[in-house]
């Protein structure tokens, strides 16, 4: 009997042990592939991109060109498009996220939040190609109809800001690939603001309106505050998403390398291009190595906006 | 018809069959891939040949068939010279198509417009902005255009369509060739860009004032409205097979390197201006002479028996004589390991 027991309690523990330190050692292995996935692509993107930036230095960055016929690349178009069209989708989307997240944790009925806090997750759910063909094929014929002719006319003759509105309608362009990006970045926005007003200690917000706060002034002067920081990571995080979207803005960007003036002038962003240039590109080309080193570049924008993003949400999310 | 299903269902069983369906790969060009899926249908029943295409793209097929990993590469573009050679490469035509351009204007009816080479250079350089420009209004005395601002649609994505088109720019107008130049994808100057013939389409269609190019098999079947072009006898021509077929009867196969004829702006009174060939190409040495054989094979197949497929389809078949051409070049370029050739 004891000699059994002795035999159990000494033997268990010892094949739990070789147990727990195979699934250890596993664990640290995916952990480590992750890391080492990571610095694999970003490795391979940079040694691709080199022969282009090796030939063209710094200017790679700031010379807007992109001409295949005398193998002149640069990357300033793309660049401007895509910080732009994500600026521009992050002014549509922020305000109309904020107002989400305040319906669905101060204002709206107890029996809907779920529902409409649903709805908007199910938006983030939607594969982008969906929101690429809706964009071309219904708000773009919109936007080249209706919306920009009139824009066109009665804005575009104004002095300073008649410049935003020049052009033929194209349909397509910056200010479309902007909308498309807003309403694709929306769900991530609003969500993680309702995730973190839902934060703010309750006793905080009884006691303002114990002493007859309004909603408005509760938002302003508790809420707000106490989530500003998280508020922005989640803003960074619909701009890390904004920045990296490819077939939505493919789409609905006009595709072309210039920098135009107007809102509805036609741009690129690097994603977009890297999908279009690439299959034309031939292997050993300058033009395959200046592809390559888009990527990188992108990599490492998108790479510093979701870090900053991370950082701000920590201290709110950790729960 | 029996005995094939009977085949289907031995090799469905994984049985290898005596006659049994012989594979090969092919990767590229987007354009002829249409009438290369065509083809494999017919050829699968007729000689027992399986091929499996993958429109890639003309630059994609170039890589894959350099770095020898599908048994031949398709590409609108004709290769480098000087990278067949050092690929021991084999270039030659399978069928020749038309590009033609799509306008969006109010009341302007389908071939009315009238164009020429260089009026077309210079709207898509920008340099004419209105449809009631008195360029293009010298043109068309019999229309009314109205002042309407000029919207350039291109292909965004690089495209043996954009190769085609802007080398015709180019061979007729000089500030096209200094300042734009011809390659699958160019820096356009104008307009707005949109992804594959369909995009060119769709948004040339939703744009009032649009102009954009697409190969003329597209703009058939979508009823795009195409326009008349000047041809290099001074003649304005509609796109029509007839056309297509006149300027490909005019090129200059005997002495074109490689094959790589010239068709844009063909002289002779009935030929449609923007024509060209698309091309195939096969390694000389195939690492496996059974594979190099069946696909000589099967592009023998498809000159012999191929043509009407191709026309249901308005692309142009070769001319007999060129064929002829390239028959010989299979029988004595394409060798097998032993040195013996495969065809």
């Amino acid at each position: 009997m004891s000699l059994a027991a002795t035999a159990e309690t000494g033997e268990a523990p010892q094949t739990r042990g070789r147990g727990d330190a195979i699934a250890a050692a596993l664990a640290v292995a995916a952990g480590l592939f992750v890391l080492l996935l990571l610095g694999a692509i970003l490795v391979s993107l940079l040694m691709g991109g080199l022969p282009a930036l090796q030939q063209f230095g710094s200017a790679f960055l700031t010379r807007a060109i992109w001409n295949p016929v005398t193998q002149k690349f640069g990357a300033a178009v793309p660049i401007y498009g895509t910080l732009v069209t994500a600026i521009l989708a992050l002014v549509m989307a922020v305000p109309l996220s904020f107002g989400i997240a305040v319906y669905l944790t101060e204002l709206a009925p107890l029996w809907l939040r779920r529902p409409v806090g649903i709805a908007v997750e199910l938006l983030a759910a939607v594969p982008s190609i969906i929101f690429g063909m809706w964009g071309f094929f219904v708000i773009a014929p919109l936007m080249a109809q209706y919306v920009q002719p009139w824009c066109i006319d009665t804005l575009g003759d104004l002095p300073v800001i008649g410049d935003l509105f020049q052009g033929p309608p194209f349909g397509t362009g910056i200010f479309t690939a902007a909308l498309i990006l807003a309403v694709m970045i929306i769900p991530f926005i609003a969500a993680t603001m309702r995730d973190v007003f839902l934060t703010v200690p309750p006793v905080f917000k009884e006691s303002a309106y114990g002493v007859g706060c309004t909603t408005s002034e509760v938002m302003r002067a508790i809420v707000l505050p106490y989530t500003r920081v998280s508020v922005v990571g989640g803003i960074m995080l619909g701009l890390g998403r904004a920045l990296g979207e490819t077939m939505a803005v493919t789409f609905v960007i006009g595709n072309t390398n210039r920098i135009s003036t107007s809102l509805f002038g036609p741009g690129n962003t690097i994603a977009s291009l890297i999908a279009l240039e690439f299959p034309e590109s031939q292997a050993g080309s300058l033009k395959l190595s200046s592809l390559l080193a888009l990527g990188f570049i992108l990599f490492v924008i998108s790479f510093v906006v979701l870090a900053i993003s991370r950082l701000l949400l920590r201290p709110r999310l950790r729960a | 018809m029996k005995l094939s299903a009977a085949v289907l269902a031995l090799s469905v069983c994984g049985i290898p069959v005596a006659a049994g369906a012989q594979q090969i790969t092919g990767a590229g060009a987007t354009f002829p891939a249409p009438v290369y899926a065509k083809w494999a249908e017919a050829a699968k029943g007729a000689i027992g040949i399986e091929l499996n295409y993958q429109a890639i793209g003309s630059g994609g097929g170039q890589n894959q068939i350099l770095n020898r990993t599908v048994d031949f590469g398709a590409s609108d573009a004709p290769m480098d010279p000087s990278k067949l050679q050092s690929g021991n490469l084999l270039q030659f035509p399978t069928v020749m198509g038309a590009v033609v351009p799509i306008v969006n204007i109010p009341d302007v009816a389908q071939d009315k417009l009238k164009l020429t080479g260089d009026v077309l250079a210079q709207i898509f350089l920008g340099t004419i902005t209105k449809w009631n420009d008195p360029k293009i209004a010298a043109l068309n005395p019999d229309l009314k255009l109205p002042n309407l601002a000029i919207a350039p649609v291109h292909r965004a994505d690089g495209s043996g369509t954009t190769y085609v088109f802007t080398t015709y720019l180019s061979a007729v107008n000089a500030d096209w060739k200094d300042q734009v130049g011809a390659s699958t994808s160019v820096n356009w100057p104008a307009g707005a860009g949109a992804r594959g013939n369909d995009g060119v389409a769709a948004t040339t269609k939703n744009t009032r004032g649009g102009i954009g190019y697409v190969e003329n098999a597209y703009a058939t079947q979508n009823k795009l409205v195409t326009t008349q072009l000047k041809n290099k006898d001074g003649q304005f021509t509609v796109p029509s097979m007839d056309a297509f077929t006149a300027a490909a009867g005019n090129g200059d196969w005997t002495h074109a390197q490689n094959y790589a004829v010239n068709l844009i702006d063909q002289p002779g009174a009935k030929s449609w201006p923007i024509v060209s060939a698309t091309f195939i190409i096969l390694p000389k040495d195939p690492k496996n002479a059974d594979r190099g054989k069946a696909v000589v094979k099967f592009f023998d197949w498809a000159y012999t028996s191929g043509d009407d497929i191709a026309r249901q389809l308005e692309y142009i078949p070769l001319p007999s004589a060129v064929k002829q051409l390239v028959r010989e070049a299979w029988k004595t370029e394409v060798k097998g390991p032993d040195g013996k050739p495969v065809f």
